[in-house]
């Protein structure tokens, strides 16, 4: 039922912290890894290994560059993908019904067997969070990896999503930012996590952490008073005639 | 946006012939006997035609019966129910024209569900508020207009349709111009995309992956950005400015060449719809 649920039980989502992510592309690997062979149609690849490869991928890690007002720019690496909104539009939207909001854990889904593949979803997103899946003609999208988390099969310590499993910086976190007690939620606390296009009124749930303060760099080197040379004799002079001149 | 050719067809044939439709229901456009047979068909042919182009782009047209489920919430499922209805509602009416005898009621009924056929889809495209140039009140007015000019000029309605052009002239300009104001007006920047408008100014500084994919190809569509205000001209002279002089005289020749000349521009209008709009996801590729 693509209408929305009033309250959910818990809010699944993501923290991703922007000041430790590296940008290896490790959660954007791990991401399509597992979830090209469990839930759902495969993420398929076109023209893999010819002159204009695309493919499916539900997480993507851009780069931006951050020119602050004074002092240099900063590299921040930026994953992008579902924030599995509270007002989620992408829900809404769906002539069908297969795509929805779930209301024991707030995870957005789509129900491949009932989407026709209008992409009227897609467009509905502002976070480009949906994919087309062209050979199949569903649209994909974040699962949470709802078939890791709730998966008994799985060791406890795999029981979280695929990108959050697999990072080696520990950027990015897992947990239900309902709860004000979760540890996801007093890290958006401590660190003042926010969410991305507040003006497009859509709630997300997941959160970024913003990059922390740069230490500033000393005011003065330690080598100052050996850097100040200063020319005597020959050189001296010379250098006092080329000022002249 | 990209301009899907299968969505242009859909939008522009079904908007003309549901507005034919709603002349015929209304009574604007009388014709009886044979005439009514032919007139009546190619309305329904335009709105069917067209309804059944859009179910070219979909992925899996097979389970299409499913949009009829989801009406509380999505426009999509609204406009099915309402073109369905409204081709059901008139086809007494039709067969009444052509056979001869009277439907009350029915006429004004299926008018006016083709006019909510009508501004449902528009709104497929003014809910969006991912796409400012689209997410605008000119939207559903511009499909209106478009609607009812078309089917004036295709009744022979004289006046009646040399008015409706003048206003459609009228309201392209206007939502050209106010189009191009709604991006900076949403507010939507890299800034507030990425959140890192507090530290400094953000731009990209590499992008997440070299080849193109699905986002790219579906919301940054540029190709052609740089004839717009060409095709604009064109646009309004074609759909608003040349057929209204053809209006005044209608015989089946001038009515046909009017519509003609209607439909082209419609097309370069419709086009240039898709083409001209930018999606907010197109910041975080640091292009629109």
């Amino acid at each position: 039922m693509t209408q929305l649920p009033a309250t959910t039980d818990k809010k699944l989502g993501l923290v991703i912290d922007l000041d430790t992510c590296v940008g290896c592309h490790a959660c954007v690997t791990a991401c399509k890894g597992w979830n090209d062979q469990g839930y759902g149609a495969a993420l398929t690849d076109q023209d893999p290994y010819g002159a204009e490869p695309s493919g499916v991928f539900l997480n993507r890690v851009h780069s931006y560059e951050v020119q602050p007002e004074a002092g240099p720019a900063q590299i921040v690496n930026f994953p992008r993908s579902c924030l599995h909104c509270e007002d989620a539009p992408c829900v809404t939207v769906c002539p069908t019904g297969a795509s929805y909001k779930r209301q024991e854990d707030g995870i957005v889904l789509v129900n491949e067997d009932a989407c026709i593949g209008c992409g009227l979803c897609a467009w509905a997103c502002p976070y480009g969070a949906r994919e087309m899946e062209e050979t199949a003609g569903v649209m994909k999208k974040c699962t949470l990896c709802v078939d890791r988390i709730y998966n008994e099969n799985l060791p406890e310590i795999d029981r979280q999503p695929a990108c959050v499993r697999t990072c080696p910086t520990g950027a990015r976190h897992f947990g239900d930012l309902g709860d004000p007690d979760s540890k996801v939620s007093r890290l958006v606390a401590e660190r003042g996590g926010f969410e991305l296009m507040p003006e497009q009124g859509t709630k997300p749930v997941n959160r970024y952490l913003p990059p922390r303060k740069k230490d500033r760099p000393q005011e003065a080197s330690l080598l100052a008073p050996l850097l100040d040379i200063k020319a005597t004799g020959f050189a001296g002079w010379l250098d006092k005639l080329l000022e002249r001149i | 946006m990209h301009p899907a050719p299968s969505v242009i067809v859909f939008t522009v044939l079904s908007g003309l012939g549901f507005g034919f439709l709603a002349l015929l229901g209304l009574g604007i456009a009388d014709p009886k006997g044979w005439p009514a047979f032919w007139l009546w068909g190619l309305g329904y042919a335009l709105a069917a035609g067209g309804l059944t182009a859009s179910t070219a782009h979909l992925g899996n047209p097979q389970r299409a019966l499913l949009a009829f489920t989801q009406w509380r919430t999505s426009w999509l499922s609204r406009e099915a129910w309402t073109s369905v209805a409204a081709l059901l509602l008139l086809a007494p009416c039709a067969l009444g024209d052509w056979l001869g005898f009277d439907v009350p009621l029915l006429g004004l009924l299926g008018a006016a569900l083709s006019a909510l056929t009508i501004f449902c889809t528009s709104m497929l495209y003014a809910q969006l508020k991912t796409v400012p140039r689209w997410n605008h009140f000119s939207v559903p007015l511009t499909y209106g207009l478009f609607s009812l000019t078309g089917g004036a000029i295709l009744a022979g309605t004289g006046w009646f349709a040399l008015l409706c052009c003048l206003a459609l002239g009228i309201a392209l300009v206007w939502g050209f111009r106010a189009g191009d104001l709604r991006f900076a007006a949403c507010g939507s920047t890299l800034s507030t995309a990425t959140g890192l408008g507090s530290i400094g100014s953000p731009r990209v500084f590499e992008q997440p992956h070299t080849g193109g994919n699905y986002l790219m190809r579906e919301m940054i569509h540029v190709v052609g950005r740089k004839h717009a205000q060409k095709l604009r001209v064109i646009a309004v002279l074609f759909a608003a400015v040349l057929p209204a002089p053809l209006t005044l005289w209608p015989s089946p020749l001038t009515i046909g060449l009017a519509v003609l000349l209607h439909l082209t521009g419609a097309f370069v209008q419709r086009w240039l719809f898709f083409a001209e709009a930018e999606h907010v996801v197109g910041l975080y590729y640091g292009k629109r």
